[in-house]
Formats: C-alpha cells, sequence, structure tokens
C-alpha cells in the first residue's frame, strides 16, 4: 500500500524543497483574498448543495440538502401508533447522547440531585469526542488570558458567535481543565506540572492542551469511568427516535429505539438534554468524513419537531487535512497538531501554498484550489490531494518528536505501510464538524421549556467556523452548564400529560407526502455502508 | 465516494461469522462485513482506531493460529475465517475514586482488584493487542504499584478487550489500567500551577471589565482588534 512511483516522483520535489522551506514563512492571506478563496473554493458556497427549508422554526433558512431532507423528513412512528399511557422508563433528567457533551451532563445533573438516565445510540463512548486526538483549549498561561482567547474565538468564527456563550465558554475554560485533572484526565505536563500547550489554527497563544494524539478519547475514558462510578443509569443501544412533550408544551421525554429487541421504549422525564452531536455521516456534498458511524444528526431532527430554533446550520466545518491516501483510510482526520508541530502545506512541486495554521476554512479552500488548478497529486483512485510535509518536523525539532508527539497517527499510516517520519502524507478537506446547531442560552436551555442542548448539536459558541480545541472545551464547558440547569429546572417541574400532539401538526405540516411515505425516514440513526450486491455473487455461488 | 469504496477487481474469499462470501481484496475487515451486506450496529464505532468496538479474531485457513485486529484497521487477507467480539464481559468492580488514594503506602490497584495477583506473566494479552501495547508490561507496573510506568504503557489502550478475551486468569487489564491511569494523573502528577494562579484571577473578577468591553464592540472594532493582535511565535 506504500506510495506509486508517480507519488514518489513527487515526494522527491518535496524533499528537494524541505531544505529550503525550513525558513520560508508563507504570507498569511489578507481580508480580501480571503473573501475570494471561501467564495470560489469552500464547499459552503457551493449553492447547488444547498436547500431552503420550508416547515418549521427555520423556515427560508439554506442548509445542505441532505439535511433539509431530514429536518424535513418523516417521522419513524406514527403517534398514534404510541402508547404513551405505558411509561417504560422514568428520570429526572434524561441525557440524550453519550458522548463528550452527555457525560459531564449526567455527571453535573446527578451532583445537583437529579435521578439521571443516559441513553445512547452504540455503546458508551461511541462518539466524535473519542476520535479528538489535537486538544483542548483554555487560557491558562500567564502571557494569555480569557479575553484574548474571547478575540481567537470571534475571529475564528467569522464575528458572528453569540458574544454570551463566547464569554460562557473562555471563562469556564480554566475550571474545566482542573475539573479534569482533578478527575484523573492525563494531560501533557512538565514535571512540575505546567501544561505542555502548544498552537493550533487561529490561536493567537499557545492554549492547546492535549494528552498525546489521544486527548478526546482521554476524556472520554475518564468521564465514561466517573458516570460508571456514579448511581447513574445508562442504556445502551437505544437511540431517542422523537421527544415527547406534555399538554402544557413543556419537553418530558423521549421515545426510544431498541435496536436489538426491535422495540420502542418511552421515557418520561422533567427535562431533556440532547447531546447527540453532530452529521458528518450525512456525507454533505459526497465528501468524506472523520465522524464516527452514529454521527446523523438525529439531535438537530427532533428538536426541531418540537419547535426549538436552530442557528448556523448553513456551514460545516470541513478539516483540511483529511486522509487522501490509502484508500482505506480516506477521509480520516490527520490532526492539525501536526501543522501545529510545523509540518508544512505543499503542492505537487513541493512548493507551499498557504501558511499552515490559518482557520479551516481558508486552510481548506486553499487545498481545494490547489487541485483544482493541477497542482495537486492525484491518487490511483482518483482522489487528488497535497503532501503533508510531516518529515519536517522532525528536521525542526528533531529525530523521535513525531512518533512521541504523535503515536496514534504513526500507527495509523504504519498499518499501511507509509513511515510520516521519514514520508509526507496526502491530504485532502474531509466533512469534520456541524458549526451550527440548536440555539442555546449560556445555560444550555432553549426556546422549549424543559429542553436543554450542549456540544456539537448546538450552534451559537463557533459562529460560522470552529477551530480546534473549542469544540472539546464547549462539550465539558456546556455539558456541565446543561447538567446543572437541568437538575435545577427539574427539581421545581412538574410533568403534565404526555402528548405527541407536535408530532401530528408536523405530519400536517409536511403534507401528503408524508402520509405517501415519499419523505425521508428521520432520524436516520444509522448511515447505510451495505453494497446490496447480488447475492450470487457476493456468496461467490454463480 | 462516502465510505462506499468502488470494489477493485481483485476479489478475495473470507467467512464471516461461518458463512463464506467474496470481498475486495483492498478493503477493510470491517467495509467487508459491509459489503457482503450487514449492516452492522454491534461492532462499530469510530471506523478510525479509536473507540475499540470492532475488536476481531480471525485466522486463516489451513492454519491454526488465531490473530487479533481491529476490523476497521485491517484489510482483509485471503482464506480469512473471522468474526467480532464486540464486548467481552470484563470485571469492573464498583468504586469511588474519592475513597482511593495513590499516596497512602498502599497499593490501591490490588485493594480493587486483588486478583492481579494471579498473573503468572504468560504473555498472552500483548500477543494479542492491536494496539500493540505491553500489556504484560503494563499489568505486572501495576501490580508493582508503579503507576506511572503503567499509566505510560497503557496509555495508548482503546479498549476493546481483546486481551481480556485471551488471558488464562481472566483478568481485564483495560480496567485495571484506566483506573491506575487515573490515580496517577490525580495524586502523582503535580497540579497545573499556573491554571491554579488563573482560576483565582477570574475568581477575583481580573477579567471581567476587558470581557464587558468585548461584548461590546461592534463588529468592525472587533476585526481591527483581531487583525492587529500579537500572535505568540
Ligand atoms: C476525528 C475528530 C477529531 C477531532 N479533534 C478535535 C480536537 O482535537 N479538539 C477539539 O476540540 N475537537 C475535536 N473534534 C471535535 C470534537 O471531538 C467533537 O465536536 C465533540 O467531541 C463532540 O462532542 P459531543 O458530545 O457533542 O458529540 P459526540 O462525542 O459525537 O457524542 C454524541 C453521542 O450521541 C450519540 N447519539 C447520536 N444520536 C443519538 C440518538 N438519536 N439517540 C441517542 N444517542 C445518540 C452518539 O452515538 C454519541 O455517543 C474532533 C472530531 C473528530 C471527529
Ligand atoms: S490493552 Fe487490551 S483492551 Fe487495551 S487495546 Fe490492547 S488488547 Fe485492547
Ligand atoms: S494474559 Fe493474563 S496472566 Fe498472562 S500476562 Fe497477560 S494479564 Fe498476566
Ligand atoms: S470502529 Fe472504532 S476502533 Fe474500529
Amino acid at each position: 500500500m506504500s506510495y506509486t512511483e508517480e507519488m514518489r516522483r513527487s515526494i522527491a520535489k518535496v524533499e528537494a524543497t524541505r531544505q529550503r522551506r525550513l525558513d520560508e514563512v508563507y504570507p498569511r492571506v489578507g481580508d480580501e483574498e480571503k473573501r475570494e478563496l471561501l467564495e470560489n473554493y469552500h464547499p459552503d458556497y457551493n449553492a447547488e448543495a444547498f436547500a431552503t427549508l420550508k416547515v418549521g422554526p427555520n423556515a427560508g433558512d439554506r442548509t445542505p440538502r441532505e439535511l433539509a431532507s431530514l429536518l424535513e423528513g418523516r417521522p419513524r412512528v406514527h403517534p398514534d401508533k404510541v402508547d404513551l399511557s405505558r411509561v417504560d422508563l422514568e428520570a429526572d433528567v434524561l441525557v440524550i447522547g453519550g458522548g463528550g457533551a452527555g457525560a459531564p451532563a449526567a455527571l453535573l445533573a446527578q451532583e445537583n440531585g437529579a435521578d439521571v438516565l443516559l441513553v445512547t445510540k452504540l455503546r458508551f463512548g461511541d462518539a466524535n469526542t473519542m476520535m479528538a486526538q489535537g486538544g483542548i483549549q483554555a487560557a491558562d498561561k500567564p502571557n494569555d488570558s480569557p479575553a484574548i482567547h474571547y478575540l481567537d474565538v470571534m475571529g475564528g468564527g467569522h464575528f458572528k458567535n453569540d458574544p454570551d456563550l463566547v464569554e460562557a465558554l473562555v471563562m469556564d475554560a480554566p475550571f474545566v481543565i482542573r475539573w479534569l485533572e482533578e478527575m484523573g484526565c492525563m494531560f501533557d505536563k512538565e514535571p512540575d506540572g505546567t501544561m505542555i500547550t502548544g498552537h493550533g489554527g487561529g490561536t493567537s497563544r499557545k492554549r492547546m492542551h492535549s494528552a498525546r494524539d489521544y486527548t478526546g478519547a482521554e476524556i472520554m475514558r475518564t468521564l465514561r469511568d466517573e458516570v460508571r462510578s456514579r448511581p447513574i443509569r445508562v442504556l445502551e443501544f437505544h437511540p431517542a427516535i422523537e421527544l415527547i412533550k406534555d399538554k402544557q408544551g413543556r419537553v418530558a421525554g423521549a421515545i426510544l429505539y431498541s435496536f436489538d429487541r426491535n422495540e420502542i421504549v418511552v421515557a418520561r422525564a422533567k427535562a431533556v438534554i440532547i447531546t447527540t452531536g453532530g452529521g458528518g455521516r450525512l456525507h454533505y456534498q459526497g465528501f468524506p468524513t472523520t465522524n464516527h458511524y452514529g454521527a446523523t444528526a438525529d439531535g438537530l431532527v427532533m428538536a426541531y419537531r418540537v419547535g426549538a430554533k436552530l442557528s448556523f446550520i448553513d456551514t460545516m466545518q470541513y478539516h483540511p487535512t483529511g486522509a487522501a491516501y490509502p484508500e482505506q483510510i480516506l477521509g480520516q482526520l490527520v490532526t492539525e497538531k501536526v501543522r501545529g508541530l510545523g509540518a508544512q502545506l505543499v503542492n505537487a512541486d513541493g512548493e507551499q501554498f498557504v501558511y499552515p495554521l490559518e482557520p479551516r476554512d481558508v486552510e481548506a479552500a486553499a487545498i481545494v484550489r490547489e487541485c483544482r488548478r493541477g497542482k495537486g497529486v492525484v491518487t490511483p483512485s482518483g482522489q487528488c490531494g497535497v503532501w503533508l510535509d510531516s518529515p519536517m518536523i522532525e528536521v525542526k525539532r528533531g529525530p523521535g518528536t513525531i512518533e512521541k508527539a504523535l503515536p496514534a497517527m504513526v500507527r495509523q499510516f504504519k498499518r499501511f505501510g507509509i513511515d510520516m517520519t521519514k514520508e509526507p502524507i496526502l491530504v485532502y478537506p474531509t466533512l469534520h464538524y456541524q458549526n451550527g446547531g440548536i440555539s442555546i442560552r449560556p445555560d444550555g436551555s432553549t426556546n422549549v421549556p424543559g429542553l436543554y442542548a450542549a456540544g456539537e448539536v448546538t450552534g451559537g459558541t463557533h459562529g460560522r467556523n470552529r477551530l480546534m480545541g473549542n469544540s472539546l472545551l464547549e462539550i465539558t464547558v456546556f455539558g456541565r452548564r446543561a447538567g446543572r440547569a437541568a437538575a435545577e429546572y427539574a427539581a421545581k417541574a412538574e410533568v403534565g400529560e404526555l402528548t405527541l400532539d407536535h408530532l401530528r401538526e408536523w405530519f400536517d405540516l409536511l403534507g401528503p407526502e408524508a402520509a405517501a411515505e415519499e419523505l425521508e425516514l428521520a432520524p436516520l440513526l444509522l448511515p447505510d455502508y451495505t453494497r446490496h450486491e447480488r447475492t450470487d455473487e457476493v456468496l461467490g455461488l454463480e | 465516494m462516502a465510505d462506499v469504496e468502488a470494489p477493485s477487481t481483485e476479489m478475495v474469499e473470507i467467512t464471516i461469522f461461518g458463512q463464506r462470501y467474496q470481498v475486495p481484496a483492498s478493503l477493510t475487515v470491517l467495509k467487508a462485513i459491509e459489503y457482503a451486506g450487514y449492516r452492522l450496529v454491534h461492532g462499530v464505532g469510530c471506523r478510525s482506531g479509536f473507540c475499540g468496538a470492532c475488536g476481531t479474531v480471525y485466522r486463516i485457513e489451513g492454519q491454526y493460529r488465531l490473530h487479533y485486529a481491529l476490523a476497521c484497521q485491517k484489510v482483509v487477507e485471503p482464506g480469512m475465517v473471522l468474526a467480532q467480539i464486540p464486548v467481552y464481559p470484563a470485571q469492573r468492580p464498583d468504586y469511588k475514586l474519592s475513597e482511593l488514594s495513590a499516596t497512602d503506602g498502599q497499593n490501591p490497584i490490588l485493594e480493587v482488584y486483588p486478583e492481579i495477583e494471579t498473573c503468572f506473566g504468560c504473555n498472552t494479552c500483548t500477543k494479542s493487542c492491536p494496539q500493540e501495547l505491553d500489556v504484560m508490561g503494563y499489568v505486572s507496573a501495576l501490580l508493582r504499584g508503579d503507576l506511572a510506568e503503567a499509566a505510560d504503557l497503557s496509555f495508548d489502550c482503546i479498549m476493546c478487550g481483546l486481551c481480556v478475551s485471551r488471558c488464562p486468569t481472566e483478568l481485564a487489564p483495560p480496567n485495571m489500567a484506566i483506573l491506575g491511569r487515573r490515580l496517577y494523573a490525580r495524586d502523582l502528577v503535580p497540579r497545573a500551577p499556573h491554571l491554579t494562579q488563573r482560576l483565582k484571577e477570574i475568581e477575583e473578577g481580573v477579567f471581567d471589565e476587558e470581557i464587558a468591553k468585548l461584548k461590546a464592540m461592534s463588529e468592525d472594532e472587533l476585526r481591527k482588534l483581531y487583525a492587529e493582535r500579537e500572535i505568540e511565535k
């Protein structure tokens, strides 16, 4: 699986320019050039790939076609077919989603006196959080401050972010790092305890905290272990498919679906926190994705149907450096830390074409441009990409640096016969993050009483573009906030008679197509990668 | 595009859960299972080698040896006979981290997992680890109470459970390891001093005024500040 002859010829050019590029700093883009780059080359600006929503709280807004057809899709259960008088499970606070936002939400709700039920689609921890490699931001070094962090977040988000959410994010940041430290999360540190921090795209200070290149996994497994140590019920393989309301219009539980028993489960709760993460598995515009198998935007669909307002659903983040080769790992993430450590992006001729640490949308657009103007490297399967010159890291920082800082990445490429400490790797943008989602207030509440949300499923914190390290931060900050607020709300709330009238209204809004089963079933729950080959061929019986 | 690849012309025959299938030779085991027509719910998670959901055991037809791999990371081989082990029953007693200590002279791992003493150093766990970790090494470090070494050696454990399935004395190395790492990080690594300082400053309201000022700024003012901001080298 190692490189082809043709790719090797291009690698030779990369090697030939490496020494010269050591001190070459490619200029950052100016405002004008940036606008032009994005408008011409970023997938968010590809008008054909978008649809305008016709029904629901965001009617009139633009969103990728794939998401629009789910937001306006057909519910999986008909309200008349569910018996709400038979409540199977009960809790004060129901957390939907067992990822990095769900776990802190459950912990804080439990600490604040709530009886908590956490339900999740696959296993607890099968989540985007588990895959985050690069790090988590927090302004805790002497040369940094929450104010400087604030400015970076706003700049990254094109100044469209919700200022109250950004304030909560940057001011809580040092507290969640301490919280994680005290729970036994193993951050990279100097012997005296000083955090080893680095840069990420769009940071003006080195505030990226890491746990080797398993930062998200380390946070997730620590949080999961803590949840398992507490009286919190966890139900796996039971995705939520619909929210339940009470007659007073408050969210009061959810309908779950048991994959294995093929059964509907009614869960009643005084408050519900949605932490279902993103939607990379919808493969917008046919892009490959870095996301986990269950990232299908279910939370947006469920929240939309009970009247929750969404924001920034017209912007998705394409990570500039997804693996473009080998084919087996197409779309998988090559963490930004590789560039943070000093690797440059270069084209087929071994020349730089963009400053390596611009915000992600700019980097992604620049790579697309390079490929469109014929300066990319094309793989045997026809995928175009550019080189990420990883060996440069060792030239700059000494041999062994990569193995120590990026063991997961080295292992991944080694499995396919590529030694990234000696050879560059081929990259192309990959669908990575859902910038927008359910609109929340700083305490995680939404415009619908009883409904809270936290994490990648929300919108506002990152404006139009999220910076690396601010989302592991967001899930812990807002997971905690939502957990606390939902528990406080639940302590006072009463649940009235349960109803699915909102679904009846939804069917009416959708019109005859829904009844005629012409619309897509939503939420999607899982992508379908089966090939439906002819049985005789797959079985080899022909 | 997406995750579905154009099948290469070269096909191989493999056996999945007892049934033979023809699949393209370039696929990972995970994609081959899907190619054969399985819509997976168990045995799949991140699809990138991070979550440990896809542990797989296989042998090659005609050979007796068993091999272990992550379905999402392993490319199929001709004659593979495979089954996934999505979960494996692994011991994890109830404990509260707050009631355990790594600094009171006792080995907290022995308190929670006394059975760790039955490890007789057969190294089967190491041979079955798809992450190529020195599993026996970290188990013996845990047994000795050397949490620093155990934390370092076990750090890349994705808790797939394959080693648990193999251990002849029925130990659960990944569960012991996470307890060891949490105690190590909490008790034996100093808290970040600059973080303590920053928490104090925030609590004293040192940044409140500056943040309030930024929040009140117009987009143009913010843009200007952002463009002029100093970037740490
Ligand atoms: C490869 C990769 C690398 C990344 N690197 C970084 C990084 O270095 N730094 C950073 O800050 N961010 C990074 N991110 C982003 C960050 O990891 C995620 O945005 C964040 O972890 C999302 O957390 P979450 O809890 O909101 O969602 P998730 O962690 O995805 O959790 C969502 C959970 O909800 C469950 N769920 C989904 N639908 C349902 C349903 N219908 N019912 C019940 N449960 C459901 C899912 O199965 C999952 O368990 C990365 C993301 C990826 C994919
Ligand atoms: S140590 Fe065990 S559980 Fe951890 S990755 Fe290796 S085999 Fe899997
Ligand atoms: S397999 Fe079990 S007994 Fe053998 S070395 Fe590993 S932990 Fe010890
Ligand atoms: S699916 Fe997560 S490790 Fe293979």
